[in-house]
């Protein structure tokens, strides 16, 4: 394999699958990698600052991550995005259920040699 | 008492208003098996309860999941025939209503009566419980009609019921993986602080309480995430051994699949801490929990750990929260989406003061962005030529929210060229507040109908 190979910039569902839940007026967003070689990119990239950044129109009162190392997972913890949640809000998915894929248009650095493991088109 | 067979639980609906075909394949895996097994569904929302309290206002006999002859009708003869026993919280505000239909059911199937129990005591919305509410909501407490009020009780009645011989356990609120907790209790026997295995059959009634999102429902991602046969998706069973641990499998011919992927997701899924998962029963810590695939379609979970369970019990309370207004207006071809633009300037102008006003162009930005419409202005103007204008509001008071749909439908005649196919819905609101009460003052039980 060429480790010379220049880095990329990929949206994070290269390197993710994703699914969101909802409790009132917070969402929490797993983050599980494809493959283990690419955990280590996530914990660097997949942030609470990042993940602030990503969700800044829907003001985040807090973004809380939890680390799975194990399951090469991550917990995200987003507390008051869902403009009151499933009773006040007026958005269409007053559940958040498509924050998921919000997230996973995060863009990602991913150095070339970590290039076979990203999921879809090569 | 104490069982170490495997005890086998299937879970044939994840929420109220699941397929109803579900369950057959379930029971005649249950049954194949051999073994012991338990059928459980899992229709309450957080919102639903309230809904059946507003049912049983205007019927008195309603008020329990409207689905429920069509939920068993397909699998209560068998189910009664060769012991699968059945365990569901689709008693909502009315358990022994639907204890008494499921009596009536049996016998219109000309199955043996079966013993029914009934699960009592989360109901907290009388009177009597009011000043205890107000303590616990404090600033919270709604100043508008309470309409449900309910305390998430744990799994003990529900093995108290199963050890008493009841067949069939109906309930209202009870924690959802307490439908699992409690007949894993019943069979094995454990103690109830034997936080370790009461954890880990909490975490199997984790997986299995939102039906097919274990099994490759809320997956599907075409050339990411594919799905076999997602429209005649299987149901789960988890096979639960004696000290808790699980193995999530569903009946063999069903569509999905169950891999390390669906599994780790819905393990996740509504997590907060997954050091610290609440539940009535134990507090549940997956932090060195390992997910790995058994055979196909057969994924086992292990290494989930328990501590002692919380002092309080969650309560939610819904109440009467005015009115909720959308409406919608297409446009198509050239110019649609600065048509559909305009025709939101004007509603803007028109209901100026009413409330603040959402507003949504599909087919450009109309799910990520929020309320205020911050994530909309953000976004360039376009040229999409397919949109759809989405209006909503809400009020306390009815005829205001009713001016919203006055205006989407007006915009026929007086908006934009070529608009059509108005839509629009008034509905009454439920709010939702929650908070904890001590454990005592929910008095939890069962009785078994005659």
């Amino acid at each position: 394999m060429n480790t010379d190979l220049n880095p990329l910039t990929v949206p994070l569902y290269r390197l993710a699958h994703s699914r969101t839940g909802d409790k009132g007026n917070r969402s929490n967003i797993s983050v599980i990698a494809w493959h283990p070689a690419l955990w280590d990119l996530l914990v660097a990239q997949v942030t609470e600052e990042a993940v602030a950044r990503q969700f800044a129109q829907r003001r985040p009162g807090r973004v809380t991550r939890y680390l799975l190392p194990q399951l090469q997972a991550m917990n995200i913890v987003l507390d008051g995005v869902l403009d009151g949640g499933v009773n006040d809000a007026l958005n269409l998915d007053s559940h958040g259920k498509a924050l998921s894929f919000l997230l996973l248009d995060l863009p990602v650095q991913v150095p070339g040699a970590l290039a076979p493991y990203l999921a879809g088109p090569r | 008492m104490a069982n170490t067979q495997t005890l086998r639980i299937g879970c044939a609906a994840g929420f109220s208003g699941d397929r109803t075909d579900a369950a057959a394949p379930v029971v005649r895996a249950l049954i194949g098996s051999g073994q012991p097994a338990v059928l459980i569904f899992e229709t309450l929302a957080e919102r639903t309860l309230a809904l059946a309290q507003l049912a049983r206002r205007t019927q008195p006999d309603a008020g329990y999941e409207p689905l429920l002859d069509d939920l068993l009708r397909p699998v209560l003869a068998d189910c009664l025939a060769h012991g699968v026993r059945i365990v569901s919280n689709f008693g909502a505000a009315n358990p022994l209503g639907a204890a008494r239909r499921i009596q009536q059911l049996a016998q219109e199937l000309g199955a043996r009566r079966p013993r029914v129990a009934v699960v009592h005591g989360d109901d907290l919305s009388g009177p009597q419980h009011r000043a205890a509410l107000a303590q616990a909501l404090g600033a919270a407490m709604p100043q508008e009609p309470v309409v449900s009020a309910n305390a998430y009780i744990g799994a003990q009645p529900i093995a108290d019921a199963l050890r008493a011989g009841a067949d069939i356990v109906v309930c209202g609120r009870v924690a959802d993986p307490s439908l699992v907790l409690g007949p894993a209790l019943a069979h094995f026997g454990w103690k109830m602080d034997d936080w370790d295995r009461l954890a880990r059959a909490t975490m199997a009634g984790h997986l299995l309480e939102c039906g097919v999102q274990v099994t490759g429902g809320y997956f599907a991602d075409p050339g990411y995430k594919d799905v076999p046969d997602l429209a005649r998706l299987g149901y789960p069973i988890a096979e639960i051994d004696a000290d808790g641990h699980c193995t999530i499998t569903k009946p063999e011919g069903t569509g999905g699949r169950i891999d390390e992927r669906t599994v780790k997701e819905q393990l996740l899924y509504e997590l907060h801490d997954p050091a610290a998962y609440l539940t009535p029963d134990v507090v549940a810590d997956i932090t060195a929990a390992r997910v790995e695939q058994a055979g196909p379609d057969r994924v086992r979970l292990t290494g989930v750990r328990g501590h002692a369970r919380p002092p309080s019990l969650k309560v939610n309370v819904c109440f009467e929260s005015g009115w909720f207004a959308e409406g919608e207006i297409s446009y198509a071809g050239a110019r649609a989406e600065a048509r559909a633009r305009l025709a939101g300037e004007v509603l803007r102008e028109r209901l100026a003061g009413v409330a603040p006003l959402r507003l949504d162009l599909i087919g450009v930005a109309s799910v990520f962005g929020d309320d205020a419409g911050r994530w909309l202005a953000a976004q360039a103007e376009g040229d999409a030529r397919d949109v759809r204008l989405r209006a909503a509001l809400q009020h306390t008071d009815q005829a205001a929210a009713q001016r919203l749909v006055r205006e989407v439908t007006a915009l026929y005649c007086t908006g934009p060229a070529g608009g059509g196919g108005v839509r629009t819905a008034l509905r009454p609101r439920l709010g939702t507040v929650s908070c904890l009460v001590p454990r005592e003052a929910v008095a939890e039980g069962f009785v078994l109908l005659d």
